[in-house]
């Protein structure tokens, strides 16, 4: 009797358990920073139910693995994207399986971003709990050493090149300013110099606003305020950096992006005193620029409800606050945003300079920044960008002929999607 | 091994190995009576031919239907005909001289930069892989040492080549901080177009040379020795030593070397890729370079013109294949 018991129950419970496994249901979320690791761990654990699965990656995989992938109808259920209109046509509408209206209030600024021309017009394709902006950070100890008064909020570009040119030379560092091999930094410049990027109708405009800030851009490079070795010593579309000569204070300004927050906490601290200023401005506006990653949800995915349910977990406010916290990121949700958040790692100097960008997200983003962020084609017109103010640097191009090529470049991009 | 036991072992071998021949011979004479002497063969060589077919040949028929179609798609059925727009596209130019005036200008300037890289690369590989080979011939001290330090670069990655050079090089890199020791200023290595396509030649070389060294040496070493004796008694000068004897003999080897190193030029992308972006500006960018940008790197994917752009690379390779293939026929009739 016993036996036959102890057999009913294992047969019970491997039937259980085959029910079981034919219910869970797996997905694999990709990104490309750990602490997203611990908001999958963090749903596996109120979840077990289900199985998420956590794939760490670089970014020049998003950039240029994931778009084959996904043309390929293969690739992670749910990824970080940085190009976030132009894979639009991949994403999962995930409004059945969400709270809507909370999404919507949430993140009403970035939603329209994610929304291609074949979603629905109220489509809710992913979140992200934080934003990233262009920042200029500045080595304070450097403007105190050559006794040159910081410019004031509000300062342009020119009033910042001419006082870090003096702090330079007042202190023989290298470096005035340097600026982060990316077309996402040269855009917030254009922009600040009244450049439209993208017409209402979704064009892209080349005019005298873009014009100006390339020939700004180029006069620093030529006048030395800028060094050579970002935009003028590589080619095409390469993405680089030299943060490491902020950390090792051979720059007095560096204009790269808030993600560098957590290297300069780390590996800087008190070494000097630095300070994210407010972001310098040109003739229209000052040079703030969104970006980062939004969190989206595939069409192929073959489990689009735990997709969607997942997105709903990495959206709850606690859980945005525990990421957000752990990453020192700004955020983008409304609450947040309205509320602030508690960064209990971070050092004091960390602290304001996230409290900095969080008020500039706020109130000074020029509505160009936006259209430009949330453009189908953006990535086409910053692969431009880099490239031709490269070959101007090198003398290849003159100012006309290279923003006449940004166009052309652009304008096929466009024209390979409608064929 | 004893001659008894050497014959033992080659019947023992024999009878083993003639067990699975003569159970495929029932097959064989089946296949033979049915296809006939002239057709058997293909059934040996079907294996290789679908092999070639499916991974060679498809992918170039694949590779055409991508270069005459348009659209973001990966899947060649999603993507529209457009005829020969891709390849016209390419080739508008108002004057070929200058790149500017081109449609595609990048591709020009990759075009350019190739026709002054292969030719370049391609005589100073050569010249110095056979200085080398001729070096490494001779009975000096450590001869193998040295060989194994010619050939190691070859068998690293050319993505960690390339980030060895450009630790190096770079403005904080190992050789300014050299010139910093000597009180020397910090030279732009790679942020000066001239200076950035002679180290991309010269990073190529040193990383490719001991390859070609190899196959020059195993030629060298396949001159018979008496020639050489002979000359030696004849007082013949090294010089005349070099061209009456060396060269001659290791023209067959120096043809396969030139071809290869040829083809392997045009391909470069790799190690200047990671060395310079091929910046600064353009001055580095390569032909395939590119091709993969276009494909690739850039948003929406451009897979048509980069499929036309390889296709054209193709036919490029094709007429040094070609042009080899003709050299050496010439070589054996003669």
């Amino acid at each position: 009797m016993t036996f036959r018991f102890r057999g009913s129950a294992i047969a019970l419970a491997i039937a259980v358990s085959m029910v079981g496994a034919a219910r869970a249901e797996e997905i694999v979320v990709q990104a490309i920073n750990t602490y997203v690791g611990f908001t999958v761990d963090r749903f596996n654990r109120e979840n077990p139910g289900d199985k998420v699965h956590f794939r760490l990656v670089s970014y020049q995989s998003i950039l240029e693995s994931l778009p084959v992938q996904l043309a390929s109808g293969r690739g992670p259920d749910i990824s970080i994207v940085g190009d976030w209109n132009g894979l639009s046509k991949y994403y999962l509408d995930v409004r059945p399986y969400v709270d809507a209206a909370y999404f919507e209030r949430e993140f009403g600024v970035m939603l329209p971003m994610l929304r291609g021309t074949d979603s629905r017009p109220d489509a809710i394709n992913g979140m992200s709990s934080a934003i990233t902006m262009n920042g200029a950070y500045v080595n304070l100890t450097l403007f105190r050493q050559a006794r040159v008064e910081l410019p004031p909020p509000g300062a342009t570009w020119d009033d910042w090149a001419a006082a870090c040119r003096k702090v330079a030379k007042a202190t023989n560092t290298p470096m005035a300013m340097e600026v982060d091999r990316s077309a996402h930094r040269f855009a917030s410049i254009a922009i600040s110099y009244g450049a439209r990027l993208v017409d209402a109708r979704g064009n892209f405009v080349v005019d005298e606003g873009l014009k100006t800030a390339m020939r700004k851009f180029v006069g620093w490079h030529r006048d030395g305020t800028l060094p050579m070795d970002l935009w003028g010593a590589v080619g095409g579309a390469t993405h680089r950096d030299n943060f490491q000569d902020f950390m090792n204070a051979k720059v007095v300004l560096y204009f790269g992006g808030s993600w560098q927050l957590e290297r300069m906490n780390k590996e800087v601290g008190d070494l000097f005193d630095w300070a994210v200023i407010d972001a310098p401005c040109g003739t229209s506006s000052c040079a703030l620029m969104p970006g980062g990653g939004a969190v989206v949800g595939f069409k192929h995915s073959k489990a689009p409800k735990l997709v969607g349910r997942f997105l709903a977990f990495a959206a709850r406010e606690d859980v945005m606050r525990e990421q957000l916290a752990r990453g020192a990121n700004i955020p983008i949700a409304a609450t947040l945003v309205r509320t602030g958040v508690a960064y209990p790692n971070a050092s004091e100097r960390v602290r304001e300079a996230l409290a900095s960008y969080t008020r500039q997200v706020s109130t000074n983003i020029p509505p160009a920044a936006y259209a430009f962020q949330g453009w189908r084609f953006q990535r086409a017109a910053m692969n431009a960008m880099t490239t031709r103010i490269s070959q101007v640097l090198n003398n290849e191009l003159d100012i006309d002929t290279a923003a006449a090529f940004i166009k052309k470049d652009v304008d096929l991009a466009v024209q390979v999607t409608r064929m | 091994m004893a001659p008894g036991l050497e014959d033992r072992a080659k019947a023992v071998l024999g009878a083993v190995a003639a067990v699975p021949a003569r159970a495929l011979e029932p097959a064989m004479v089946f296949l033979q009576r049915v296809l006939g002497m002239k057709r058997l063969p293909w059934v040996f060589l079907a294996p290789n031919l679908i092999i070639i077919a499916v991974f060679s040949l498809l992918p170039v028929l694949v590779n055409v239907v991508y270069s005459m179609t348009g659209g973001e798609s990966l899947y060649p059925t999603q993507r529209h005909f457009v005829g020969l727009f891709n390849y016209e596209t390419l080739l508008a130019c108002d004057n070929y001289l200058d790149p500017s005036t081109c449609t595609r200008d990048l591709f020009w300037r990759a075009v350019r930069n190739s026709m002054w890289f292969v030719p370049l690369q391609v005589t100073i590989m050569i010249g110095v892989a056979l200085a080398t080979a001729i070096a490494l011939n001779r009975r000096i001290r450590a001869r193998g040492f040295f060989r194994g330090i010619f050939f190691f670069p070859v068998m690293l990655s050319p993505v960690v080549v390339a980030m060895t050079w450009v630790w190096l090089l770079q403005r904080d890199g190992a050789l300014n901080g050299l010139l910093a020791g000597a009180g020397m200023p910090a030279v732009s290595w790679l942020t000066e177009p001239s200076r950035a396509f002679k180290w991309s030649i010269f990073v190529t070389v040193w990383a490719h040379m001991g390859f070609y060294m190899v196959i020059l040496l195993a030629g060298l070493q396949s001159i018979p020795a008496d020639l050489y004796e002979a000359a030696k008694m004849d007082r013949a000068s090294p010089w005349r030593v070099f061209t009456r004897i060396t060269l001659p003999l290791l023209k067959p080897v120096l043809l396969v070397v030139f071809i290869l190193a040829v083809i392997r030029a045009v391909q470069t992308f790799d190690e200047i890729y990671v060395l310079t972006g091929g910046g600064p500006g353009s001055a580095t960018k390569m032909i395939v370079h590119y091709i993969y940008e276009t494909g690739f790197a850039v948003m929406p994917r451009n897979y048509g013109l980069a499929a036309a752009a390889s296709l054209l690379l193709g036919l490029v390779l094709f007429g040094f294949t070609a042009l080899q293939m003709r050299l050496s026929r010439g070589g054996r009739d003669a």
